[in-house]
């Protein structure tokens, strides 16, 4: 891979810092009145998640990461290796491990699109859809005619995920959630 | 076909910088002092180790020629000084290779102006009259109270530290420890710099002015070094003026022995060698200029686009430039 010098960092960079690889977050060019420059660089360790702070002198430079985002539909899971294909034709197919699926698992539902992170051909995490629309499984049964009260319930939804509904939710009713919040959006 | 050609300050901002700029040269055509302009191509260029100078190729009477885009015109402005010119301001374009960020731009307009016969407590009372000035027509008298922060006491009070007395190793480990990277081998003024910048810096000039002075001797650049009246130890005369975590302006008592600046540039080029850096071509004519006598006095350059960023509520300085670097 190539290398990249500080100047060259921008927002969404893929490089490796510690043997793991990080997209850059916000880079910071710093120069005291006549001292020497620095950049003050946050990264995402694409493989914890963690968001690192780090200073290097300016015209350092890291390793380019062998990062790519890829668009794969999810298949099933055997019960240790989550298994996705690439929506492109190819039928490739990827197994995911637990560690990198993460907190991905709950919003798994068959046939949606997910974001696969592969670095150097491994998958290293799933990003789900900002919106997905899965079925309520099991919640309190709903109470007529209080549909304008703010009130809510928990549901638990078809991928095993748990959101605060509103009181008039059913059982078997389909939902669309917004996976990064967590939040219920409105019904499917 | 790229689509950002489109300005990178809006057109309101750029009339509100073009009054701004109207204010600092009433500022100083009330106190008679002399608007020049100076070269942006000069023979010699700023040795300074933390400043890249970009270059030219040229082709004058003198054939082709390399000349460097001035990083400050503090040294045609020492000539002119030489020359009897008596008190001068500048606004200058100015030029450094790397600098690009929220608050650099690749060239940048530096307001520069010295005051011969001036002791440098002078100067900082009217680089302070100045920035109230700027900020005053947009805010009222916001700039707050203005406080006198020795460097010393900074270190102290930031990061229980005293930068004149730490060993070196212990310098470069808290340098280490605070950045996140290795300092081995780095010179005590690259670790205290980092310090500067990151433990200290963001919290000056919060709910007033910061104007920070007796920094270091050997971070004198072209300022005299006097020895500190209080420990006798030797400290540069020059002062960085700090509002809302900006550095604003870097003062000095001008040097004006024509051996010692020699030397200085000397020394500049011989750690440029060290450091694997590029050597720059010394300006012999300041050299020549300070030789025939400039009249002591102070002199101070002011980064005019974080002034007007400041005055004008914005959170970088190509908000407040026409085309900053990245679409220039």
């Amino acid at each position: 891979m190539a290398n990249y010098s500080t100047n060259e960092f921008k927002g969404g960079l893929k490089v490796m810092l510690d043997g793991d690889p990080c997209a850059i977050v916000e880079n910071e060019f710093v120069k005291p009145g006549k001292g020497q420059a620095f950049n003050r660089v946050k990264l995402r360790n694409l493989i914890t998640g963690r968001v690192w702070e780090r200073t290097f002198k300016s015209g350092e430079s890291l390793e380019g990461a062998d990062v790519m985002d890829l668009d794969m539909e999810y298949l099933y899971s055997d019960g240790e290796m989550w298994h996705f294909m690439k929506t492109d034709g190819s039928f490739e197919q990827y197994a995911v491990e637990k560690k990198a699926l993460g907190d991905t698992v709950k919003w798994l539902k068959e046939q949606v699109a997910y974001t696969v992170t592969l670095w150097n051909d491994n998958a290293i995490s799933v990003t789900p859809p900002n919106f997905i629309e899965l079925e309520v499984v099991e919640t309190d049964p709903g109470l007529k005619g209080d549909t304008a009260q703010g009130g809510s319930k928990p549901a638990t939804l078809s991928s095993g995920a748990v959101v605060r509904v509103p009181l008039f939710i059913n059982q078997g009713e389909v939902l669309k959630v917004d996976t990064r919040s967590g939040d219920y959006v409105s019904r499917a | 076909m790229v689509t950002d050609w489109r300005p990178t300050a809006t057109l309101e901002i750029l009339r509100e910088r073009a009054r701004l700029l109207a204010e600092v040269r009433a500022f100083f055509a009330a106190r008679g002092m002399l608007e020049v302009e100076t070269p942006v191509l000069g023979h010699g260029g700023s040795t300074d180790r933390h400043l890249a100078s970009l270059n030219a190729e040229a082709t004058t009477p003198a054939g082709r020629e390399r000349l460097w885009l001035q990083t400050s015109p503090e040294f045609a402005m020492k000539r002119l000084l030489a020359a009897g010119s008596g008190p001068i301001y500048q606004l200058a374009r100015c030029f450094r290779d790397g600098e690009v960020g929220r608050r650099h731009n690749l060239e940048f307009t530096m307001l520069e102006w010295y005051r011969p016969g001036f002791s440098l407590d002078e100067l900082i009372e009217e680089t302070v009259a100045l920035v109230r000035r700027v900020l005053g027509r947009e805010l009222g008298d916001e700039a707050g109270p203005l406080r006198r922060r020795r460097y010393r006491e900074l270190f102290r009070e930031h990061l229980a530290i005293d930068p004149f007395s730490i060993e070196l190793a212990e310098c470069r480990r808290l340098a280490a420890e605070r950045g996140g990277l290795s300092m081995s081998g780095a010179s005590r003024d690259d670790c205290l710099d980092l310090l500067l910048s990151l433990a200290i810096e963001p919290h000056l000039g919060r709910g007033g002015i910061d104007v920070v002075v007796d920094y270091p001797a050997s971070q004198a650049a072209l300022a005299r070094r006097h020895r500190d009246p209080e420990d006798g130890e030797w400290v540069a005369s020059r002062f960085e003026l700090y509002l809302d975590g900006l550095e604003l302006a870097n003062g000095y008592d001008e040097l004006t022995d024509a051996e010692e600046q020699a030397t200085r540039f000397d020394e500049d080029n011989i750690a440029r060698r060290a450091a694997g850096l590029p050597e720059v071509d010394v300006d012999v004519r300041l050299l020549a200029a300070l030789a025939h006598g400039m009249p002591e006095g102070s002199g101070v350059a002011l980064g005019i686009d974080r002034l007007i960023q400041l005055a004008l509520g914005k959170s970088s300085v190509a908000e407040v430039m026409a085309f900053a670097t990245p679409r220039c």
